[in-house]
């Protein structure tokens, strides 16, 4: 197979790899603060199913829960699988990165001082205000690090939906390979990746700059 | 009168188990145009009577009043209560609060830590605001600094930016919280400086403070706190020159040296 060729046909997995990556992200990230809520709950109940639910997220392979979400409905429910594979990739995404945002969005709101939300209710802002005003852009500025090895760890996950032969740039190198006996195309998927994570580190960067203007 | 507090009573969880009474049954009411300081040792409940006073802590006994509004008080089988969050609106436009530790919102710049309540909670119009901001920020010796962050200033200048958020609000009353205790001795001056000119333009003012000359000179009451409860108070030349009372006469001693 010729390298162009070859490039073609990987360039379709590329697509898909970040198709998963944007749905992952923008599925994510809201339903985090969700997450964050429910566990940040006053209701006792709520609290401690949603810790056990980020605990279980947290302490089990990507991989396997990719497999459950693909297969669970099947065994356990004995529904049809049938066009469930990329709907229950992305869910598998969504919910454990959600997880992952959860406790980062967390940790920011608890690293805030006391001090920002008594000034903000002497001044008289009601709750929302002093959430959306004064609390969540300091928030956002304090864990942007955090969020960026996340989304960077993520690149790389993506690479999990091969486990439900998912047709994305990892699944086809290791195809390609196969049938080629090539090392060629893991070098370009490697690449791939590479370039892919560096406009990541690139984007991140550029917007925690543009937020330094305050400590 | 434009805040009147009475038989305050307020207890902290203690550590040890049990409860620590840090207000005793204190009544302060301050008039129109007073300069009130409060002095005391640590732990004399100062701070704590002030966060009551601006519904920063609840209290567990008695009544809080602003102008004719009742804000919080303790019927006959010692429940307390407070006014609805609408009615508390109103009231919470009476008074301003500054911190020890300044607590301006750092992402926001100079003008806009003052700007921003106004128009967002009061919904004033926000070209009016910005000028009366620009004459406070003059008046704070700071109109040089209203597009600075809060991190390029040094503490006395945000303390000054602090006053000024409060002043914006036009409150009836002003609360300082041991405003110059976070601030070296020189930056300290330039602070009390604005605090003495707000008293001579009758703005009035509650100060809990360890900087006796000053309470001293700019006060027209005041009020020697200890143990939650208020030991001695009345015109500063009296408490600070000729106290009566001999826990008032000791702790003064602790200043002298």
């Amino acid at each position: 197979m010729e390298f162009g060729t070859m490039l073609e046909t990987m360039g379709s997995g590329m697509l898909k790899t970040i198709g998963i990556f944007f749905l992952t992200l923008i599925g994510s990230l809201p339903l985090g603060v969700g997450i964050m809520l429910l566990r940040t709950s006053k209701n006792k109940v709520v609290k401690s199913i949603t810790k056990a639910f980020i605990a279980v997220i947290r302490g089990t392979p990507l991989m396997l829960q990719l497999l459950v979400w693909y297969f669970g409905p099947y065994y356990l429910f004995d529904w049809s699988i049938r066009g469930w594979r990329f709907p229950g990739l992305i869910i598998g995404f969504v919910v454990n990165y959600a997880c992952y945002f959860a406790e980062i969005y967390r940790g920011g709101i608890e690293s805030m001082s006391v001090g920002q939300y008594e000034a903000a209710e002497v001044l008289g802002y009601t709750k929302s205000q002093t959430f959306f005003r004064i609390i969540l852009p300091q928030v956002f500025k304090r864990i942007l690090p955090s969020i960026t090895n996340e989304v960077i760890t993520l690149v790389k996950d993506t690479s999990l939906a091969y486990t439900l032969a998912y047709a994305e740039v990892f699944s086809i190198a290791k195809q390609i390979s196969a049938s080629q006996t090539s090392f060629m195309p893991f070098l370009i998927a490697g690449v791939f990746y590479f370039i892919a994570n560096y406009a990541v580190a690139f984007g991140m960067e550029r917007i925690e700059k543009a937020l330094k203007y305050y400590n | 009168m434009i805040l009147e507090m009475k038989n305050i009573r307020k207890s902290f969880p203690a550590s040890a188990g049990g409860t620590n009474e840090v207000l005793r049954d204190i009544s302060l009411s301050v008039d129109k145009g007073e300069v009130v300081s409060i002095i005391g040792p640590s732990g004399s409940g100062k701070s704590t009577l002030l966060r009551c006073a601006t519904f920063l802590e609840t209290i567990d006994g008695g009544s809080i009043t602003y102008m004719d509004t009742v804000a919080a008080s303790t019927d006959a089988n010692g429940r307390v209560s407070y006014i609805s969050k609408n009615e508390m609106k109103t009231v919470k436009g009476y008074f301003g609060l500054v911190f020890q530790q300044f607590n301006l919102f750092p992402h926001f710049s100079v003008l806009k830590n003052i700007t921003d309540a106004p128009v967002k909670v009061h919904g004033r119009n926000a070209e009016e605001v910005k000028a009366e901001a620009m004459e406070l920020l003059a008046a704070m010796g700071l109109g040089d600094k209203a597009d600075a962050y809060p991190c390029q200033l040094s503490g006395g200048q945000q303390q000054r930016v602090a006053i000024a958020r409060a002043l914006a609000m036009k409150p009836e009353i002003l609360f300082f919280d041991e405003p110059t205790s976070a601030l070296d001795p020189e930056l300290t001056i330039e602070v009390l400086k604005i605090i003495r000119k707000l008293a001579e333009e009758h703005m009035t003012m509650v100060i809990v403070t360890h900087e006796m000359n000053f309470a001293r000179a700019v006060s027209n009451r005041v009020i020697f706190m200890d143990g939650g409860v208020i030991v001695e108070q009345g015109d500063p030349e009296e408490v600070f020159g000729n106290p009566r009372q001999e826990r008032t006469r000791q702790f003064l001693r602790s200043y002298e040296q």
